[in-house]
């Protein structure tokens, strides 16, 4: 829409600039299925969506067990003689049941024998909201927060659109995993001191969106100590914390704070939310967490702007204190969640594709290096517009997760049926072959990087297998013994 | 912890929460009345809720058991409504939100959904307002007396600033040209640039809805200086007596210069008593008001689970209208009895048709004609009969000895309760002498809420 002047000038900088950041490409493909949503029947051709982390694996459990547990909801026969108190009901600490069944839902989820402290539990409107009142908390205006990359688009929206804080990447790589390392945590601090801002904290997401992977405990301890010396804070966003399907086990940063007595625990601050795990995003159950007291005060005043309502409140309340449900929830929501991850990577390395290993999430973070034209943003975004044009997947390109390295794309497997992810499958497979059959026919030229084009000096290896392709690739296999 | 390590926000006390309209609820808190296990304990009159006529809804409840199921023609929705996170929000929840709205309105005017941003509560709405319309360090005009948690809810994380806009009661503490004249004038003394202009109507805490002629003067004035005008219209629904309830809306009819700058902000929270479900709305002529607003509405949508039965619950015109009249009615009935009993006692409250509460005149009872003398008489309310309302200071009325005084969170019994403690305590003359019982009043929280009685003199140093 265009800005006409009447209305205009009349409006504030944050209404009118791009802080929402739905500008970005991570937006565009949406677009994309929006216009075109794919349908088993209706529209067999149309785009499936795979750009969307959802969890739509187990909301069968839930259903069922709402259905016999009348009482949970305040508007059944069962349930209205409550409806009274919890329609009235508009205290920020919450319900106390509701705090009660979240704190001891979160340790459940992370298996590590944590207890949680319902009085520290504050609510928010979703994770969404809950990044926000740390941010406003922690944070003065163009202040900073460092954030490994790649890291979910976003962040840039939750935590800089209102407050005014910065965000300054910590630069992983897929050399050694993505992993966070010290002296990439040193180096964005450095950055960071030399264009004269102040570094409130860092962020991490655990388990990664996108990557899929748990920090290991090495890099907890990296990270704690890293802000103990920096007297910095650290948030650690968990939502994902109960989308570890496989092994190594989830370690969260409160297993580190009980294991190190030494670490100043009124910097550390966790984000969780109901929305990944339990696959419940339209509730808006949103939890900021905090091991310091003044944080949790303020942090509490400012979820007057972003309560979760009683009613939603009161039936999670009751879902969650159900131990026996808990359990068998978590339970096949691990193995089912397996199951697909299990399906899509093996079907996918089948056609070529390699994802990074990942052992939760509801996505996989695959490596299609080998189809880029070119080794830039742009190859990048090319590639990524063939995907949605030919393949007609949404599928989220890496450089909207601000991913340093081209050729990586986050694709989602848990927001759609077992039908539904058959026919993405086979679009994969006829897309990579159709991609062989190009390559053998141009000569595997446009493979290349132009960069390999001004080149002077010849490398040893043959033009078969530069370091761009996959070492997979059918045309590797062809040219390498046995 | 060092405060420096925490954001400066987290450090100041902008939350509003230092002041003496949450001082009285700590004190209700700690001695909660209860007809039996504490009946000497305070009772709470400083809470403006709407408990009247919840058995209406849960009789709808009872004879509609789909919602509560999530169910949907027959089919069970839970899935859809799990995913649902637009925030567009569930367009059959808009609509009927938006019919309901044109209904309180006498159906004069039509809301268009597409019009109309939800958020959680009118607390979010308001701020996401500030957010869209406002800079750091600019500043809306409001007429005093207003509610107290409008300066977290405009201030705190924006950076707004509010100037007030006094009113008085040598004529009802309507809000005249001239009032609003001398308001944007003192902003530019103090070198804020003004950006609106926020009111309620019908008010709170007065009670009263705005006039006609108010309504053209506020839409003439923000004309006029090229701004903008919010109305926070969330007791609209309590509207018991005449006048009728004119809503902004209405007063734009035949004004095509006005929609793009006049912002309603709606809630179900004091006309429907459902505040636990954080129900607010947004309505603006600005498309790109409304875009701005539904961006950042992710940052506090409405349960979808609330959503949708809301949308089944307001789509029932036949209940809606049935809820509504006995509503109004049954808030009359509440009104007068206070009206009566406060009279009883000697004591007079401003005329007023609408709201869950009355604008109390103890002027008369003020040992001195100051804010000291309403903190003291306050105390003595308070702590001595037991009675937790709110003094007009804490919603900035310029005028001390007026408190405001909810009817329609108790009982009929505990409005009687209270109302015979008033009596006898202004009948035995406490309210003129010292009683002798010194009451301890915390010495942080009187340091607190004398700093705050000047700082509102000290912004102008600006």
């Amino acid at each position: 829409m265009e800005f006409d002047a009447p209305n205009y000038p009349l409006l504030s900088k944050m209404a009118t600039n791009d802080g929402h950041g739905e500008k970005s490409s991570y937006f565009d493909g949406w677009k994309a299925y929006d216009s075109d949503p794919f349908h088993p029947t209706e529209n067999p051709e149309g785009v499936i969506q795979m750009g969307l982390a959802e969890n739509q694996l187990c909301l069968d459990l839930m259903q069922e067990w709402i259905k016999k547990n009348q009482r949970a909801s305040i508007c059944t026969e069962a349930g209205v003689s409550e409806f009274k108190a919890i329609a009235n009901f508009q205290d920020y600490h919450g319900l106390p049941e509701f705090r009660e069944a979240i704190a001891k839902f979160m340790g459940k989820v992370r298996g590590e024998g944590i207890n949680f402290d319902p009085a520290r539990i504050v609510m928010s409107g979703g994770a969404t909201g809950a990044a926000e009142i740390l941010a406003f908390c922690l944070a003065d205006p163009g202040e900073a927060f460092l954030v490994p990359t790649p890291y979910y688009p976003a962040f840039d929206r939750d935590l800089r659109w209102r407050t005014g804080i910065q965000l300054f990447p910590i630069h992983c790589e897929s050399t050694n995993h993505f992993k966070i390392t010290q002296s990439a945590l040193e180096s964005a601090y450095e950055k960071a001191q030399q264009a004269n801002i102040r570094v409130k904290g860092v962020l991490v997401t655990n388990p990664s969106n996108p990557l899929g992977t748990t920090l290991d405990k090495k890099t907890l301890r990296t990270l704690v100590s890293f802000i103990n010396a920096k007297r910095i804070h650290l948030i650690c966003d968990e939502i994902f914390a109960g989308t570890v399907f496989s092994e190594p086990r989830f370690v969260g940063v409160s297993k580190i704070l009980e294991e190190d007595p030494n670490c100043d625990q009124s910097l550390i601050h966790i984000t969780y939310s109901l929305s990944k795990v339990l696959g419940l995003p339209g509730f808006r159950v949103g939890v900021v967490y905090s091991y310091n007291d003044t944080v949790v005060r303020c942090a509490r005043r400012m979820s007057s702007f972003g309560l979760v309502s009683s009613q939603t409140q009161y039936l999670l309340a009751s879902m969650l204190s159900d131990d026996e449900f808990t359990t068998e929830l978590i339970a096949e929501s691990r193995r089912r969640l397996s199951k697909r991850h299990e399906i899509f990577t093996s079907r996918l390395a089948q056609e070529g594709i390699q994802c990074l290993e990942s052992n939760a999430g509801l996505f996989c973070w695959m490596n299609l290096k080998m189809l880029l034209k070119e080794s830039t943003v742009e190859g990048e975004l090319e590639l990524w517009r063939r995907i949605i044009d030919d393949m007609k997947l949404n599928v989220s390109p890496g450089s909207s997760f601000h991913c340093s390295e081209p050729g990586w794309f986050r694709v989602c497997f848990a927001n759609i049926d077992d039908e539904t992810m058959e026919v993405a499958l086979q679009r994969f497979k006829s897309f990579m072959r159709r991609a062989k059959k190009k390559r053998w026919q141009n000569g595997l030229r446009l493979s290349f990087p132009r960069r390999f084009e001004g080149m002077t000096t010849m490398t040893p290896m043959t033009p078969m297998t530069p370091s761009l392709l996959s070492p997979h690739s059918p045309v590797v296999r062809a040219t390498t013994p046995a | 912890m060092h405060k420096k390590l925490l954001s400066r926000k987290a450090a100041c006390n902008s939350h509003g929460q230092d002041s003496s309209y949450f001082l009285g609820w700590q004190a209700y808190e700690k001695n909660p009345y209860d007809r039996i296990t504490n009946p000497t304990g305070i009772i709470q009159m400083g809470l403006a809720e709407n408990q009247l006529s919840f058995d209406l809804i849960e009789s709808w409840l009872k004879s509609h058991p789909d919602p509560a199921g999530f169910i949907r023609d027959g089919a069970s929705i839970f899935r859809e409504l799990a995913l649902f996170q637009d925030y567009h929000g569930l367009p059959a929840f808009k609509k009927a939100l938006a019919n309901y709205m044109g209904y309180l309105r006498g159906n004069k005017v039509r809301f268009e959904p597409s019009n109309l941003v939800l958020t959680a509560g009118a607390t979010s709405a308001n701020e996401t307002l500030m957010f869209c319309l406002a800079e750091p360090g600019e500043a809306f005009l409001l007429p005093t007396p207003y509610y107290p948690g409008f300066d977290r809810d405009l201030k705190w994380r924006t950076g707004v600033e509010i100037v007030p806009i006094h009113c008085s009661s040598s004529n009802g503490f309507q809000i005249t040209k001239a009032a609003l004249e001398q308001a944007y004038q003192q902003a530019e003394k103090c070198k804020l640039r003004v950006k609106g202009v926020l009111t309620t109507n019908p008010s709170n805490p007065l009670g009263t809805t705005t006039t006609r002629r108010e309504l053209d003067t506020l839409i003439n004035f923000v004309v006029a200086k090229d701004i903008h005008l919010i109305s926070d219209e969330i007791y609209s629904g309590t509207t018991f007596d005449s006048p009728r309830f004119i809503s902004v809306a209405e007063a734009m009819i035949g004004r095509d210069d006005v929609s793009h700058r006049v912002h309603i902000v709606y809630s179900l929270s004091k006309d429907l008593g459902l505040p636990g479900f954080r129900v607010g709305a947004i309505y603006s002529g600005n498309d790109y008001v409304v875009a701005a607003a539904t961006k950042m509405s992710s940052f506090g949508l409405i349960s979808s689970h609330t959503q949708y039965l809301l949308s089944v619950l307001l789509s029932d015109k036949d209940f809606t209208r049935k809820y509504t009249e006995e509503n109004k009615k049954r808030l009359k009935e509440r009104h007068k009895l206070l009206a009566e009993g406060l009279r009883e006692a000697g004591v007079s409250c401003l005329k007023s048709n609408a709201g869950l509460y009355c604008w109390v005149d103890m002027r008369h009872l003020l040992k001195s004609k100051t804010f000291e003398g309403e903190m003291e008489l306050w105390k003595k309310i308070v702590f001595e009969v037991g009675l937790n309302i709110s003094p007009g200071s804490s919603c900035h009325c310029v005028e001390p000895g007026w408190f405001r005084v909810c009817f329609a969170n108790m009982s009929v019994d505990t409005l009687n309760v209270a109302m015979q403690r008033l009596k006898t305590f202004i009948d035995t003359g406490l309210s003129s002498h010292d009683s002798g019982r010194r009451v301890r009043w915390p010495a942080r929280e009187k340091a607190n809420w004398l700093l705050r009685l000047s700082s509102s003199d000290r912004k102008c140093e600006r």
